[in-house]
C-alpha cells in the first residue's frame, strides 16, 4: 500500500516535471530535434537539470543499503551492448521523430490532448506487444 | 529560437529528475516509462499496484497543473495523423527491445553512469534527429 502511494506520487512529481518543462508538447520535442531548422535548445536543458538532480541524488540514495518501502534496490543487471539495444534504440528514435511524443510524456498527454495522444498510446501499446511476439 | 524556455527547464528538469530520486528511494525502482507501462499490461507481473499508480499520478499531473494555472498544457501536434501512429508502434517496439525510453535510458541510466544507456541516448537521439530532418525536407519538397 505504501509502496502504491509513493508510486503515485512520484508519477504525478514526474508528470508536473514534464509540464512545467513543456516536454508533454510534441511541438517542443520536434523544436529541439529539428537540428536544421529553427532548432529550440529546451530539451537539453530539461536533460541536463534532469540528470545533474539525478546523478547527485542516486549517489547519496544507492549508498543505503535498501529503499525505504523495499528489501532491496532493483537495479537493472544487464551490460551487455548488443544488437537489441542498438536496433530497439534506434528504431525508438525513428517513433520519437516521427510522433514527437514518447512514453512519458505519451501519458500524461492524454489527460488534456484530445484524441490524438490516445491514438498515440494505443499504437505504442501494439507496439509493445509486438516486440513480445517477435523472435529477436 | 523565440521558443526557448530555459527556466521552465530548468525547473521542470529538477522535477524529473527528482522524480527518478524518489522512485529510487522509496520504492528502489528505476523510473522508465516504458518499463512500468508494460509491466501494468503484463499479467506475469506480480508487482502491478505500484506501477498502475505511478501511470495513475503521471496522467493526473496535467490535470493538476490545468486546476491549479487555469491553463491547459498545450499539445500541439507537427505531423500527420499517419507520423503520430507510426511513431507510437516504433516508439513501444523500441523501447522494449532496447530496454528503455528517454526516462529509463536518457534519466535514469545515464545517471548511474551506465554504458547501455550512454549508447542507446545517442543512438535514438541521432535517429530521431535524422528522421525530424528528413521529414521536414520531404515536406518542404511536397509544399
Amino acid at each position: 500500500m505504501k509502496q502504491t502511494l509513493a508510486a503515485f506520487a512520484v508519477g504525478l512529481v514526474f508528470g508536473l516535471g514534464l509540464v512545467t518543462s513543456q516536454m508533454i508538447n510534441p511541438a517542443k520535442i520536434i523544436g529541439f530535434l529539428n537540428v536544421a531548422g529553427d532548432w529550440d535548445p529546451t530539451l537539453a536543458v530539461v536533460m541536463a537539470s534532469a540528470l545533474a538532480t539525478s546523478f547527485i541524488g542516486y549517489r547519496l540514495v544507492l549508498a543505503r543499503h535498501a529503499p525505504l518501502l523495499d528489501e532491496a534496490f532493483h537495479l537493472p543487471a544487464n551490460t551487455r551492448i548488443d544488437r537489441k539495444l542498438i536496433i530497439g534504440a534506434g528504431v525508438f528514435g525513428i517513433g520519437w521523430g516521427l510522433s514527437g511524443l514518447c512514453p512519458g510524456p505519451g501519458v500524461a498527454a492524454s489527460a488534456v490532448g484530445g484524441a490524438l495522444p490516445f491514438v498515440y498510446l494505443a499504437a505504442m501499446l501494439a507496439g509493445m506487444r509486438a516486440r513480445d511476439l517477435v523472435k529477436l | 529560437m523565440d521558443s526557448f524556455t530555459p527556466l521552465s527547464a530548468a525547473i521542470g528538469g529538477f522535477l524529473i529528475g527528482a522524480a527518478a530520486v524518489l522512485l529510487m528511494a522509496f520504492n528502489g525502482r528505476i523510473a522508465g516509462v516504458s518499463g512500468i507501462v508494460a509491466g501494468v499490461l503484463s499479467p506475469a507481473a506480480g508487482d502491478w499496484r505500484w506501477r498502475a499508480a505511478f501511470v495513475a499520478g503521471l496522467f493526473a499531473a496535467p490535470l493538476v497543473a490545468w486546476a491549479v494555472s487555469g491553463e491547459r498544457p498545450a499539445i500541439d501536434f507537427v505531423h500527420p495523423l499517419w507520423a503520430i501512429i507510426a511513431g507510437g508502434l516504433l516508439v513501444g517496439f523500441g523501447a522494449r527491445l532496447g530496454g528503455g525510453c528517454t526516462s529509463g535510458h536518457g534519466v535514469c541510466g545515464m545517471a548511474r553512469l551506465s554504458k547501455r544507456s550512454v549508447v542507446a541516448t545517442a543512438t535514438f537521439m541521432a535517429t530521431a534527429i535524422a528522421t525530424v530532418t528528413i521529414l521536414n525536407a520531404a515536406t518542404a519538397t511536397v509544399q
